[in-house]
């Protein structure tokens, strides 16, 4: 994000969605956020965000290439299921979100606050995985890279300190 | 009415904004930093290619209201202008380096990896300046975002035209602000 003027309101926001207060943890958010990047097909959001995810699981990391290989399959709550599903058709086209896939993860216990914030996460790794592609932006392919950006993404987002 | 209880009546965005502040306070951020902020492009340029990702995206809500902000701004008094960049910018009365950027938000709203290096150079050949394309593809990109919470939602619009026309001068004149917040 080489433009600190648009990049704060970003970090803000991916702060406020990814760490500040929700029923849903923060493993659980990166996760949405990971698998919506996979479907974008956005390599440095996916394997980034992974990686975050994989360090808030902990003794569980092994959810999150389970839930990005088959997530219906996955070892994960019915609940967290329906949320996926969500983010899904919020990632294809959002007008597809049907009143069936809201009562469903209503069904399995989400709260409307889990599936507002499951909406609003999925849209901005919309944009979030758009703005780094469009710009061809630089993505590593090391697994080891990933894993320490992983693991300072889990202790917040803040703007990188400019040189 | 929206798939989620907003405990308010506010259409489109502006539900979810009243519905959730911290979020809408993120959201506006961006969104003034976006549009409003002082750049070489104009407020009706970036107004302009917020309609049309808007529209590529088929979010009504979305593309009325910044419709009738890019009408404002660029004295599009009958909405012709924005009509016919949203019809086929190809032809509309616009700059070869508006055009060249549209072509870019189109292709960033089918996909970040539709931008191909040609249409970076050719809206360089066109004048484009570096922080121009990376304003034009932040804003199509904020404007997928932004479109898919209003209708992930199932948030509802009003039809009529003249409610966003009338609106559009206090989004001039304050810029993006959540229900409520005081206008700076």
């Amino acid at each position: 994000m080489f433009r600190p003027e648009t990049g704060k309101p970003l970090y803000e926001l991916a702060q406020a969605l990814l760490r500040g207060p929700s029923t849903l943890s923060e493993a659980e958010r990166e996760l949405i956020a990971s698998y919506v990047s996979s479907k974008n097909d956005c390599m440095f959001c996916m394997s980034s965000h992974a990686a975050a995810a994989r360090y808030l699981y902990k003794d569980e990391k092994g959810i999150v290439d389970f839930v990005l290989e088959d997530y219906l399959n996955a070892p994960i709550s019915a609940k967290l299921k329906a949320l996926l599903s969500i983010a899904a058709r919020v990632q294809k086209d959002a007008r597809t979100v049907s009143s069936d896939d809201i009562s469903n993860a209503k069904n399995e216990g989400a709260s409307e606050q889990e599936i507002h914030d499951t909406v609003l996460i999925a849209a901005s790794f919309c944009m979030f995985n758009r703005y780094v592609d469009g710009l061809a932006s630089l993505t590593p392919t090391e697994p080891e890279a990933y894993e320490a950006m992983g693991e300072r993404m889990a202790n917040g987002y803040t703007l990188p300190k400019q040189e | 009415m929206a798939y989620i209880d907003l405990k308010n009546e506010l259409p489109g965005i502006r539900g979810l904004m009243a519905y959730d502040q911290q979020a809408a306070d993120a959201l506006n951020g961006i969104a003034n930093v976006l549009l409003c902020r002082e750049s070489s492009l104009t407020k009706g340029e970036r107004e302009m290619i917020a309609t049309y990702v808007s529209s590529l995206n088929d979010c009504f809500f979305c593309q009325s209201v910044h419709g009738a902000v890019a009408s404002a701004h660029l004295e599009d008094s009958d909405g012709e202008l924005i009509k016919q960049v949203k019809s086929n910018f190809t032809e509309a009365p616009i700059s070869a380096k508006m055009k060249a950027l549209l072509e870019i938000a189109g292709r960033v709203q089918r996909g970040g990896k539709m931008v191909e290096h040609r249409q970076i150079l050719d809206a360089i050949a066109e004048g484009a300046t570096d922080q121009e394309i990376h304003d034009t593809v932040l804003i199509a990109a904020a404007f997928c975002m932004f479109n898919r919470y209003v209708d992930g939602l199932g948030t509802w619009a009003p039809s009529d035209q003249q409610i966003y026309k009338d609106r559009a001068p206090w989004i001039v004149e304050g810029g993006y602000t959540r229900p409520g917040q005081n206008i700076k």
